[in-house]
Formats: C-alpha cells, sequence, structure tokens
C-alpha cells in the first residue's frame, strides 16, 4: 500500500505552463479523484505520477519513497487510460498479462492471475480476442484488468469511462467503487464527469489551469464550493445563478428576489451593498402553496420529467428563469402560476466579479416577504 | 455497377485489357526473347511463333557466350551473386542501423534531432555522379575501392535515408500512450521497443526494407566506378552483352529475366505483410 504525496510541482511546455507549483498529497487507501474541464492538466499530472513524463520542479515521493526521477517501470504503480491504450497485436489475455510478466511471474501464476481479474471484470469468456474483435465496453474492461491484474499499490485510472456508452458507464459508476475498495490500492481518478467524481472519490480535487481550485470532500465541494466556476459543474440540473445585491434590514441581511425578501441568516457583513451572485440548487427549491409566506410567485414554462426526478422551468416576474428539481411522484406544478420557496442551508453567495464565494457557508432563512 | 449497359461492360473490359497489355507488353516480350537466338529475334518482321531455346540460359548460367566471333566468358551468375549479396547486406546493414534511429528521432526529441534526421535525408539531394568523383578518391585514398565494404557502405547513402524517413514515420503513427502503457507495467525501455513499437511498425518496415533493396538492386553509377569486374551487380555486368560482334539480345533477355525475379519475389512475398499493415493501422487506438 502507498501513499503518494506532490511537492511543488510544475510542469511546461515551452513557455505554457500546464501544472503551476501544484502540491497534493493522498493518503494510503484513499480514492481521490482529480476532477476539471479539458486542458486543465489532470492527465499530465497522472502521467508524471506514472513516470512517462518528468516534471521540471518539484518533488513526486510514492511511499513516502522519492519517485522523482525514477523510470517508470520502477514505480509500481498500474494505469488505465482514457483510450485503452491496448496493445493491438495482442490477445487480451497477453494485454491483461504483460504486467505480470514484467514480474517474471511463472506460467501458471500469470494464468491464475488474468483469469482471476478477468473473471472479476466479466470479460473471461473474450481474453483469446485480439483488442480489434472487442467491444469498446470490453476493450475498457480489459485496460482496466492490465491496470488491475499486478495489484499495484498506487492505481491511476485516467478518464476509464470517458469512452464508453452511457449505460456501461452507469454499471461501472455502480461497480467501480466496490472493486478499488476491494483491492485496497490508493486511487488517483480522473474525470470529466461529477457524477462519477461523487461516487468514487472520498476527496475530490478540483484543477483548472494547472492549479487545484478547491480539495475536498463530495459533499464539501457540493455544499460550500469555493467559487462559481466549481458550482455551475457539480449537480443536474445546473445551480441557478442569480445576480444579487444583499442589503440590511432590521431582521438582518437579505437579498431580493422577485420582490420578495429572503432573508439571510449567517450572511457574511462583507456580502452587504456588493453586487453578488446567489446560487440556489434546483433541489433546494420547493413549489409551494400561494399564501405561505416567503413564496416566490413565477411562471411554469417548462416540464421535464426525467426518470427520477421531474425538472420544471418557470420564470419570475422579473424575467429570470429558474430551474426547480423534485423527485419524481411527488406533487408540483406543470403549468400556469405558481409559488416557490427556497430550502434553507443550501443557498451560496458569490462575489459578481471574482466568482469566489463569500464568507462561510450561508444559512438561509425565510421571513415573510414584504412587497417592496 | 449494376446499371452499366452490357456495351459499357465490354468497353470497360477492353479499355482494361488494353492498358494491361501496355504496360505488361514490355516484359511479356523480354520474356519470349529470353528463349529465341538472335536470329529469330532480328527477323523482320517479327513472329510471335518461335522455336524455344534454351541456349540463352544456359550461357548465361555456364558463363559461356557463344558470338560470330567465337566463345566469350562472361561473369553473368558472379554478377547476380553480388547483386543479391550487396543488395541483402546493404539493406540489413540499412535496417540495423536504420530502424533505432528511426525510432530515437520518433520517440526522443534531443537537442539538434530534427537537424541530424534532416542531414541524412539530404545524402539524397546531390546527383549521385556529382559525389562520385570526390567519394572515388576518398575510397582510392582509403583502399576501400573494389571491396565489398565499401560498396556497401555507398549503398547506406540509398538505403539509410529512405528506411530512416519512413520507418520513422510509422513509429510516429504508434499512440504513445500503448508504449507508456507497457513500461508502466513494469517493463524496460527496451523491452517496449521490441515487444509494441517494433511489431506494431513492422509492415512499415518491411514496406522501407523493400523499396530500399529494390533501390540498391537497380543501382547502376555507385557499382560502375567503384566496383571492378568481380564485384560488380548485374546492372553494370549486364555491359558485357555489348560484344564486338553485336548486342546479345537473347542473352539480354534472359539475364534481365533472371534478375528481376529475386525482386519480383520479394515484392510478392512482402506484399502479404503490407496489406495486413494497412488493415492493423485502420483499428489503432
Amino acid at each position: 500500500m502507498a501513499s503518494l504525496e506532490l511537492k511543488n510541482i510544475v510542469k511546461r511546455y515551452k513557455s505554457h505552463t500546464v501544472l503551476d507549483n501544484l502540491s497534493l498529497t493522498v493518503a494510503d487507501g484513499e480514492t481521490l479523484v482529480l476532477f476539471g474541464p479539458s486542458g486543465a492538466g489532470k492527465t499530465v499530472l497522472l502521467r508524471l505520477v506514472a513516470g512517462v513524463i518528468d516534471p521540471d520542479e518539484g518533488k513526486i515521493l510514492i511511499g513516502g519513497d522519492d519517485m522523482t526521477d525514477v523510470d517508470a517501470e520502477f514505480r509500481g504503480v498500474g494505469m488505465a487510460f482514457q483510450n485503452f491504450a491496448l496493445f493491438p497485436h495482442m490477445s487480451a489475455f497477453d494485454n491483461i498479462a504483460t504486467p505480470l510478466e514484467a514480474k517474471r511471474s511463472s506460467q501458471g501464476a500469470i494464468k491464475a492471475g488474468v483469469d482471476s481479474v478477468a473473471k472479476l471484470l466479466k470479460i473471461a469468456h473474450v481474453l483469446s480476442h485480439k483488442p480489434r474483435a472487442l467491444s469498446n465496453g470490453q476493450k475498457q474492461r480489459t485496460a482496466l484488468a492490465r491496470a488491475l491484474v499486478g495489484s499495484p499499490p498506487l492505481l491511476l485510472l485516467d478518464d476509464p469511462l470517458r469512452n464508453v456508452d452511457a449505460k456501461l458507464r452507469f454499471e461501472m459508476r455502480l461497480e467501480l467503487p466496490r472493486l478499488l475498495a476491494d483491492r485496497g490500492a490508493t486511487v488517483v481518478y480522473v474525470t470529466q464527469d461529477y457524477k462519477e467524481a461523487m461516487a468514487l472519490g472520498d476527496r475530490i480535487a478540483v484543477m483548472s489551469q494547472g492549479v487545484i481550485r478547491q480539495l475536498g470532500t463530495p459533499e464539501q465541494i457540493y455544499r460550500e464550493p469555493a467559487n462559481i466556476e466549481i458550482a455551475r459543474p457539480f449537480g443536474d440540473p445546473t445551480i441557478n445563478l442569480l445576480d444579487v445585491k444583499p442589503a440590511r434590514d432590521a431582521r438582518g441581511i437579505y437579498v431580493g428576489l422577485s420582490n420578495v425578501q429572503v432573508h439571510l441568516a449567517e450572511a457574511p457583513e462583507t456580502a452587504i451593498g456588493r453586487d453578488c451572485v446567489i446560487g440556489l440548487r434546483p433541489e433546494s427549491l420547493h413549489f409551494v402553496a400561494d399564501n405561505q409566506p416567503g413564496a416566490i410567485p413565477v411562471t411554469v414554462e417548462a416540464e421535464t420529467p426525467l426518470n427520477e426526478k421531474i425538472v420544471t422551468l418557470v420564470r419570475t416576474v422579473r424575467g429570470r428563469e429558474i430551474l426547480v428539481s423534485r423527485p419524481a411522484g411527488t406533487p408540483g406544478r406543470n403549468e400556469g402560476r405558481a409559488h416557490i420557496a427556497v430550502d434553507g442551508k443550501s443557498a451560496l453567495l458569490f462575489d459578481h466579479a471574482s466568482g469566489e464565494r463569500i464568507g462561510a457557508k450561508t444559512v438561509v432563512k425565510l421571513r415573510n416577504g414584504e412587497a417592496a | 455497377m449494376e446499371h452499366t449497359s452490357l456495351i459499357e461492360r465490354i468497353l470497360r473490359g477492353i479499355a482494361l485489357t488494353l492498358v494491361v497489355i501496355f504496360f505488361m507488353f514490355p516484359i511479356l516480350w523480354i520474356f519470349m526473347m529470353s528463349f529465341q537466338t538472335n536470329e529469330t529475334i532480328l527477323r523482320i518482321p517479327p513472329q510471335l511463333i518461335f522455336e524455344p531455346t534454351l541456349a540463352n540460359y544456359t550461357a548465361l548460367i555456364t558463363g559461356k557466350l557463344m558470338t560470330a566471333a567465337g566463345t566469350l566468358d562472361i561473369a553473368f551468375m558472379r554478377n547476380l551473386w553480388n547483386s543479391v549479396f550487396l543488395s541483402v547486406t546493404s539493406v540489413a546493414v540499412s535496417l540495423l542501423l536504420g530502424v533505432p534511429a528511426a525510432y530515437a528521432f520518433a520517440r526522443h526529441k534531443f537537442r539538434g534531432s530534427e537537424d541530424i534526421a534532416f542531414t541524412l535525408l539530404s545524402f539524397k539531394f546531390a546527383p549521385a555522379l556529382l559525389v562520385l568523383l570526390p567519394l572515388t578518391l576518398y575510397f582510392q585514398k582509403l583502399g576501400l575501392a573494389n571491396t565489398y565494404f565499401g560498396l556497401i557502405w555507398v549503398y547506406q547513402l540509398i538505403c539509410l535515408p529512405l528506411i530512416l524517413w519512413i520507418v520513422r514515420g510509422y513509429f510516429e503513427d504508434i499512440p504513445a500512450d500503448i508504449e507508456y502503457a507497457y513500461r508502466i507495467g513494469g517493463h524496460s525501455w527496451f523491452a517496449t521497443f521490441r515487444k509494441i513499437a517494433l511489431p506494431l511498425a513492422g509492415p512499415g518496415i518491411a514496406a522501407a526494407g523493400l523499396l530500399a533493396f529494390i533501390f540498391a538492386w537497380n543501382n547502376f553509377v555507385f557499382a560502375l566506378v567503384l566496383a571492378s569486374a568481380d564485384k560488380q551487380p548485374v546492372t553494370v555486368g549486364a555491359l558485357a552483352f555489348i560484344t564486338s560482334s553485336g548486342i546479345q539480345y537473347g542473352q539480354i533477355s534472359a539475364a534481365i529475366v533472371l534478375s528481376i525475379t529475386p525482386t519480383l519475389a520479394l515484392a510478392l512475398y512482402a506484399q502479404r505483410y503490407l496489406v495486413e499493415g494497412l488493415s492493423l493501422g485502420a483499428v489503432k487506438g
């Protein structure tokens, strides 16, 4: 088993800095998800750890040992690539067997090792096939099997579900956490899919432009995103972002939403009078009866039933569009005029100019709205 | 295609036949001439019906050329052997040097790598005749003139740049991730080169080798100037058929047939791998 420690890693290509003084520690047995848009430097980071490219500055420690100048074959990591990177001239069996061959295992041990991991990943029946005869899902499983077979203490998975269809991705999202937990390995998992990140990560590191913007548990990333750029990709449907200017009255700090004053308890003083953006998760909004205090009048524009939830697009009297999400089978409005209320606890305030979240978590308390 | 009329198909067939005849006729005619005597060849008008004779082949193989002026010794079989030896060895040396070099140029961008690769390619820019004079003088000084070693060395000018640049392209087409995956699996760079890069670039190496072999085989000027009779390949040896008593068309034809056979055989054999290489490339990644 092995922890992973990156210290002040810098990687440049020509004048472009891909990783900018990045430090990161992954505990032994932990699954860390690297999340971020294309070009954020996630894949480069993974390759640095694997040892196929070298950092310009900084240190890489695996299991406490300095591996910065150690060649890839001696680092003892397992890696699965986004494009599978199977050896096209070898059968699936030989593909999976390559890490064991490198260890000079006996033929019997190789066969036993490959068979067991193939059974685990349900590809035992296609082991004799060449990669070109495999479906995308089977290729992906073969690539995963090759990464797992040597029981490496550190596993690097570079968006392994990127190139498989939605159904398989869903299956694997359920299957992978158990698989990885059983192995007990330390895992660094790269993805651009927030659901994958939430499902697999013990912690998530959100990257952009070569820098880790936020590092925390999936819960923290979702509930307390450091800025708008992080709040936006986490959540489906996406978070509602509305321009507001918090003000103070006798009862505390409030924001005006469609002529209704929504009071924010524990909102930071610094937000008062500033141009802000309030972030409201669609599932924290609810349809309520007209006469409920603090209810915001809206018009229902469209309703999209998804399998497990219903997403409704509503428009406020000021013309702003808001998405409301509710579990399927719960009552709501699908046309005409309605009222929505904001559920407490999850409203987020961001600075309009910088996009950074202001202060600690803001707890929303609804007060009786007064027409302004 | 289903909508083409009968006439169209007939015309198409005729056109194709004409093209094939046009291109294949010289070879067919040479093949036929190789079984005729000089007299039947030079008959006017030429005739398709003749009494075949193996005399030309016998003359070449025994090395005794019967002409009107008497018997002449020719070293055709020796020349043929020289051609085989020079071409095979040159290509082998080129592959041995060029393939690892091509891999280095494809995978490792080191200081000046592009310049070195380009310099190697530039060997092919200068016309051979321009290089020949200084080369001959150097070779005489070094004692390399009229040696197999010297000839094979000069043949590297023909083979090495060709192999280097073709094979480099094939190596570059292999996704780097495939090689990374093998190395991360615990294999050395050399094992990766041998087990992954070489097999995947195999068809390219075969194609480059075949092409280099053909160029080496057909080379004329280098061998003409740098080698004397006992080291000369068939291309130069064929000059012996222009004798004082006339041109020996029959023997020349037989010599051509014998000398294109190895290249033809090699091309037909390698074709299998070339086609396989194309289909392997289609599913890459």
